[in-house]
């Protein structure tokens, strides 16, 4: 009798062929992912309930994540202002709206495109309160402590800076810093600070909760944090 | 009288319970640190995600662990098995389940490291390691779901989970699904189930 033909040896190539695949696809995946998002789109806003909405993830650094109040929610402005002034959430709904849409970046690799904000310029704010000429910073304080960022005073005046209580058409939702978040699409999410309590004018900017772990100070989206692009 | 017959070694047996805890183990967390709904309902972000971290690392030590105490000689014999795509003791689905299992492990423990570290030192920031990370979820995640319908429901099959719990399988079964496993048995008597 013939002799069976002994079984290709198809395992260990796949093995490495998948390895090799995941591994290269740390040079390649965002690219690739950028590309299949928009044909996997439709299926994925069908399964939205059970899925990251619209590839957010939920970053916190306490235990607790702040609630919201409307009766009793306040955002204290001070520091190097000639008038401290504390305005409630009913205050802060009167400020001239702003709206824009603009793209989200996490310093881990996600994306959030067109993303629709609606709030306050911080310039409504500074008329209320108006800087005193040593003010060169601010600083965003969240309610979730000890979550602290500042901004230089030209980074807080870029075009499409914001202090935003709506997204996407509703308010703030609680898991994106409700009632209250600073946006600004220039630099990465870690600076967008979620649950505003607070904003202080500062003489310089200092290093925020992330810095202080590391992270860049100006966290320009492609130009920090070990990105080039 | 039924007649059972030795399928899975308690080596293998071990490895592969081992594997299923540390999985799901990781699976849960990850799920809760990645759906925004699951991020609210549990809120304790910087618990879950050391859990996450020390369950990746403690799967794969747990793995190490029974392969260099269990019969080692005996998995060297399984991967070999694993590696021909024919139809013996396993067939090719579960041998392909297996390989694309193995690699997703290395590349979940690479990813999940690469995350770890790029929080503390942004030299290992890639900006597609989420993306591996993520992706590999919801692939091995497909192979789970697969795996249980096919190890757990399905009528024709289910059947084999006796083999991963007990060790042993139905004769007559065995002969319908893997005859020529059962044909060489015949031949040459199986002594996995000592060990």
């Amino acid at each position: 009798m013939a002799d069976q033909p002994e079984p290709r040896r198809y395992g260990r190539g796949l093995f490495l062929v998948t390895l090799a695949g995941g591994l290269s696809s740390l040079a390649w995946g965002k690219a690739a992912w950028s590309h299949v998002t928009g044909v996997v789109s439709p299926i994925a806003g069908a399964i939205a309930p059970i899925l990251p909405t619209q590839g957010w993830r939920i970053y916190t650094v306490s235990d607790h994540m702040p609630t919201f109040d409307p009766a009793t929610w306040q955002l204290k402005v001070g520091g190097l202002v000639e008038t401290p002034t504390t305005l409630t959430y009913a205050h802060l709904r009167a400020l001239p709206r702003v709206e824009q849409i603009s793209t989200f970046h996490c310093v881990t690799g996600w994306t959030v495109p067109n993303v629709h904000w609606a709030g306050v310029r911080l310039q409504h704010i500074f008329d209320l309160v108006r800087p005193l000429p040593e003010a060169g910073a601010l600083q965003f304080v969240s309610a979730e402590i000890p979550y602290v960022d500042y901004l230089s005073m030209p980074e807080a005046m870029l075009h499409d800076v914001m202090l935003a209580y709506e997204m996407d058409g509703k308010p703030l939702p609680r898991e994106h810093g409700a009632p209250l978040r600073l946006i600004i699409p220039e630099m990465y999410g870690y600076k967008n600070v979620k649950w505003l309590a607070g904003i202080n004018l500062v003489p310089h900017p200092e290093d925020g909760y992330w810095e202080q772990l590391g992270y860049d100070r100006d966290a320009w989206v492609g130009r920090s944090n070990g990105y080039s692009s | 009288m039924i007649k059972y017959i030795p399928r899975f070694s308690r080596t293998e047996r071990t490895l592969h319970w081992a594997n299923a805890l540390g999985f799901l183990f990781v699976l849960a967390t990850g799920l809760v640190l990645y759906l925004p709904s699951l991020s609210v309902l549990v809120a304790r972000r910087p618990l879950i995600k050391d859990m996450h971290f020390w369950g990746g690392i403690g799967w794969v030590s747990l793995l190490v662990l029974v392969a260099l105490l269990g019969d080692r000689r005996g998995l060297l014999r399984t991967a070999r098995e694993i590696e021909r795509f024919d139809h013996d003791r396993l067939n090719v689905g579960q041998k392909i389940n297996a390989i694309l299992m193995a690699a997703f492990t290395i590349l979940f423990l690479v990813s999940g490291l690469l995350l770890w570290y790029g929080e503390r030192d942004t030299r290992f920031h890639f900006a597609s390691t989420v993306v591996l990370h993520d992706g590999l979820m919801f692939a091995a995640l497909a192979l789970f779901v697969g795996h249980l319908y096919l190890a757990v429901l399905h009528p024709a099959t289910r059947h084999s989970l006796r083999g991963m719990t007990l060790g042993s399988v139905r004769e007559d079964w065995a002969r319908v699904h893997y005859p020529q496993w059962v044909s060489d048995t015949e031949k040459v008597p199986d002594t996995r189930s000592a060990r």
